[in-house]
């Protein structure tokens, strides 16, 4: 259960941050009169989308973090046999970071209000994000067709299983893409756009930084890192 | 000290939402249905919490009719046992008080407490609410099933769950209840994204974090860690769901089963155990946490004074929730764990037992010379107080791994956790219900009934709980639908179990009387007012009882003092609202 302590310590270190830039050593009982506070750099700058974006990323990376969790004291059991990684996710991981990149240039041009930009960068982040998901439907497909079955050994559930997950989230991603694309077509105006384009390049960032987790645990990179790790410390 | 702006309150403009930020309903379908106003969703929540609670409540009588009469009903199979104390253990934990304190109470009090118009995504509030009814469908609809609900327990511990001999285990019931969980979870993080996010953001002028009620740090809190929590649950659930109907082995060890070698090897049930328990430990808190807040608003306002140690209570509900997740293991001492890592989580286990000493000390301390009217929300409040002691002092017990290695699965763990996690913040969502009722309905619940429902149910659960202790310190086990003739159990714990029964009837009646209570006073209620407490927070100073769609009129309410302005010295009245300017000069002698 390592990993997910730590990702909960790192999200107990942002909210105890947070908290210490809310004036938690006043005393109310003294203190009359409007206090404007939202000094803290969540005040109402920050729109309420975007922290309740920030707020959902928190609870699916704390899903993944438990996944990643129990991947490892499964492993750690005798009948653990690691899957080979098909080359096709490699080709995929490309693809999902030129997503990534699509979004990023598409809310640097809503902000600069170039619709027309914004509209390439959308249709491209669209567009490359299905062809991950159908990419990783051939890496399925090609490891099944080796034999590497869901059922057959537990690394294989886990990569099914997450890999899974994780397609699912992104398909979701599209649900919201989609409806920005759906406004960036229909005439909004492109700073308009701006904040709809940020919460799905933000979104579609937390998935790519996911996957390369993912990747890196699959590959077997994360358990030798470990190892490592608990070597230096005993 | 502090930026504050004595004497310029003029110069302050009204904060005003514009209009185009709320949903206007344009139907009967959209207004009372399909409601986005987080008021309605919060009543929705409540009833369908409610009713599913009820069933919970009848299964727990037919528990009791077979412990306290074995083998007098002839319908009660150690199956069926089984099942009902499976369905009753779930439905009370999650359906009914995760469901009830976020999802009933959150959703009313939180936008009426900051300041709000409405919750920040009230669409996905609404579908919260509408995900949450189809798991309670998906749940009821196993009742149905073929081979009935699961019998597994509500910790669902594999491999029994999913194998023939547990009931439900190799039909629909484990699927249902597994698929129910999903669907919960899912409707829940809807939910609990809009009370984290409306504390964060929709609050109005003035009300800084540390203003705000207690009941609305506790709340908050509580749901920031359920949404932490919930996702192992989930994990647990859909691996356990592949399990059962993929044949993988997450969880399934190597096994046979009526003499038949099964497909699945070399899972792992203490992975489900760690995964199950670290939701389930912050379960408890997130249950409590919302009950700590609210009992301290109800003992400030019915003892008109302002709570001790407001600033501790903050910390020690920050505490209490960050604690929580380090304590996990302590429900599986007798997993065969590492020595040392129960040396750890004792530790751990016993050190949250500090920040929540010090909130019943500033209870207690609150009441110290306090005006105590003794309304029924005051009796409630008080009864918590005593329950949720005793019940913390066997936590004391339980977590000492010595203690509870031969405590383990009796009576005495049933007792506790009964105490602590089942009757205290039950008792606090009556003192709640009987508190914000008028501002709900406009009228105030029935006073006899009420000390009715309360006596009954405070003595009838002190009645039915305190001689557990007693059988399980005899070493009556949990879980068994029947003692037979076990030479180290007396005749005395027939006796009792027969005692209990008879009284977890007769507390079951009671809160009959409290849902005629409900029922009747909606109408024939005495009429309350706005305020009929005299309490500062913000939803007792809305223009219309019960609040409007969009709770505060035209202009938001602007935030001036704290929440516990009880008492002031020198106010021309017992209590200042915290949308009160107030006179600077008179308070400025503190």
């Amino acid at each position: 259960m390592s990993v997910i302590i730590v990702f909960l310590a790192v999200i107990a270190g942002i909210s105890g941050w947070w908290l210490s830039q809310q004036r938690l050593m006043s005393k109310p009982w003294l203190e009359q009169g409007v206090i404007d506070e939202h000094g803290g750099s969540l005040g109402p700058a920050m729109p309420t989308a975007k922290v309740g974006l920030g707020v959902f990323l928190a609870v699916v990376g704390c899903l993944f973090a438990l996944f990643t969790s129990a991947y490892f004291m499964r492993m750690a059991l005798s009948d653990w046999q690691p899957l080979p990684m098909p080359g096709l996710l490699w080709f995929n991981t490309l693809v999902l970071v030129l997503s990534s990149v699509a979004l990023q240039v598409a809310l640097m041009a809503a902000r600069r209000g170039q619709l027309d930009t914004v509209r390439l960068g959308l249709a491209t982040g669209g567009l490359t994000a299905v062809a991950f998901l159908v990419g990783q439907l051939f890496a399925w497909r090609e490891l099944a067709g080796e034999g590497y079955l869901l059922a057959s050994n537990p690394a294989n559930s886990f990569f099914y299983l997450i890999t899974g997950l994780h397609g699912l989230h992104i398909v979701g991603g599209l649900i919201g893409l989609a409806r920005t694309s759906f406004r960036a077509w229909t005439g909004t105006p492109a700073r308009k756009l701006a904040l709809g384009v940020e919460l799905c390049a933000m979104y579609w960032h937390f998935l790519l930084f996911v996957w390369l987790a993912l990747f890196v645990l699959f590959a077997g990179w994360a358990a030798s890192f470990i190892e490592i790790c608990r070597q230096l410390l005993t | 000290m502090v930026d504050v702006t004595p004497g310029s309150v003029e110069a302050i403009p009204p904060a005003e939402v514009p209009e185009v930020e709320l949903y206007h309903p344009h139907s009967w379908w959209t207004t009372y249905v399909f409601s986005q106003d987080a008021k309605v969703i919060a009543i929705q929540y409540s009833c369908t919490a409610i009713a599913i609670g009820m069933v919970a409540l009848v299964l727990s009588w037919l528990m009791r009719l077979q412990l306290g009469f074995p083998g007098t009903f002839d319908f009660i199979t150690p199956e069926a046992y089984y099942q009902f104390i499976t369905m009753h253990g779930m439905i009370m934990v999650i359906y009914l008080l995760t469901a009830l304190f976020l999802g009933g109470f959150g959703n009313y009090l939180i936008p009426l407490m900051v300041g709000a118009r409405d919750m920040v995504f009230p669409y996905v509030n609404m579908l919260s609410y509408w995900i949450y009814l189809l798991a309670v469908l998906v749940l009821v609809a196993s009742f149905f099933a073929p081979g009935g609900p699961t019998g597994a327990g509500w910790t669902l511990y594999p491999p029994q769950a999913i194998m023939q001999g547990t009931p439900g285990g190799q039909q629909a019931g484990i699927i249902l209840m597994l698929v129910s969980l999903i669907l919960f979870i899912i409707g829940f993080t809807m939910g609990g994204l809009n009370y984290v996010v409306t504390v964060l953001q929709g609050r109005t002028r003035g009300m800084t974090l540390m203003r705000m009620p207690l009941t609305v740090w506790g709340i908050f809190t509580a749901t920031v860690m359920a949404l932490l929590a919930f996702p192992a649950l989930f994990v647990a659930c859909v691996m356990m769901l592949f399990d059962r109907l993929l044949g993988t082995s997450f969880f399934m060890p190597a096994i046979v089963e009526m003499g038949e070698q099964l497909q699945h090897a070399g899972g792992s049930p203490i992975l489900f155990q760690h995964l199950f328990w670290f939701f389930g430990h912050p379960e408890v808190y997130i249950v409590a946490l919302p009950a700590f807040g609210i009992v301290s608003d109800l003992i400030s306002t019915h003892a008109r004074k302002n709570i001790f140690g407001y600033r501790m209570m903050v910390w020690a509900i920050v505490g209490i929730g960050a604690l929580s997740f380090i304590v996990w293991a302590h429900h599986m001492y007798v997993s065969g764990m590492h020595p040392y890592f129960g040396f750890f989580f004792a530790t751990t286990t016993l050190i949250i037992a500090i920040p929540t000493a010090i909130k019943v000390y500033n209870w207690v301390l609150t009441l110290w010379r306090g005006d105590i009217h003794l309304t029924i929300p005051m009796l409630f409040a008080l009864a918590f107080i005593v329950t949720f002691v005793n019940g913390g002092l066997t936590g004391l017990f339980l977590g000492n791994v010595v203690v509870d290695v031969p405590l383990s699965d009796t009576m005495f763990v049933v007792a506790h956790f009964h105490m602590v996690m089942g009757v205290a913040p039950i008792l606090v969502i009556f003192g709640a219900i009987y508190h914000w009722y008028p501002k709900i309905t406009g009228r105030m619940l029935n006073e006899a009934l009420g000390q009715f429902h309360f006596w009954a149910t405070f003595l009838g659960a002190y009645l039915i709980f305190f001689p557990m202790h007693y059988l399980g310190l005899m070493g009556v086990p949990r879980r068994y639908n029947e003692l037979g003739d076990m030479g180290l159990i007396s005749d005395s714990a027939h006796h009792l179990n027969a005692f209990i029964s008879v009284m977890a009837f007769i507390v079951g009646f009671a809160q009959l009387v409290f849902l005629f209570n409900l029922i009747w006073s909606i109408r024939h209620g005495r009429e309350a007012g706005g305020n009929p407490w005299r309490a500062t927070s913000l939803e007792w100073q809305t223009p219309e009882t019960p609040p409007a769609h969009g709770n505060f009129g035209k202009e938001l309410p602007i935030v001036y003092r704290w929440a516990y302005d009880y008492n002031v010295p020198g106010a021309s009245q017992d209590f200042l609202p915290q949308n009160d300017p107030g006179d600077y000069a008179g308070a400025k002698g503190h």
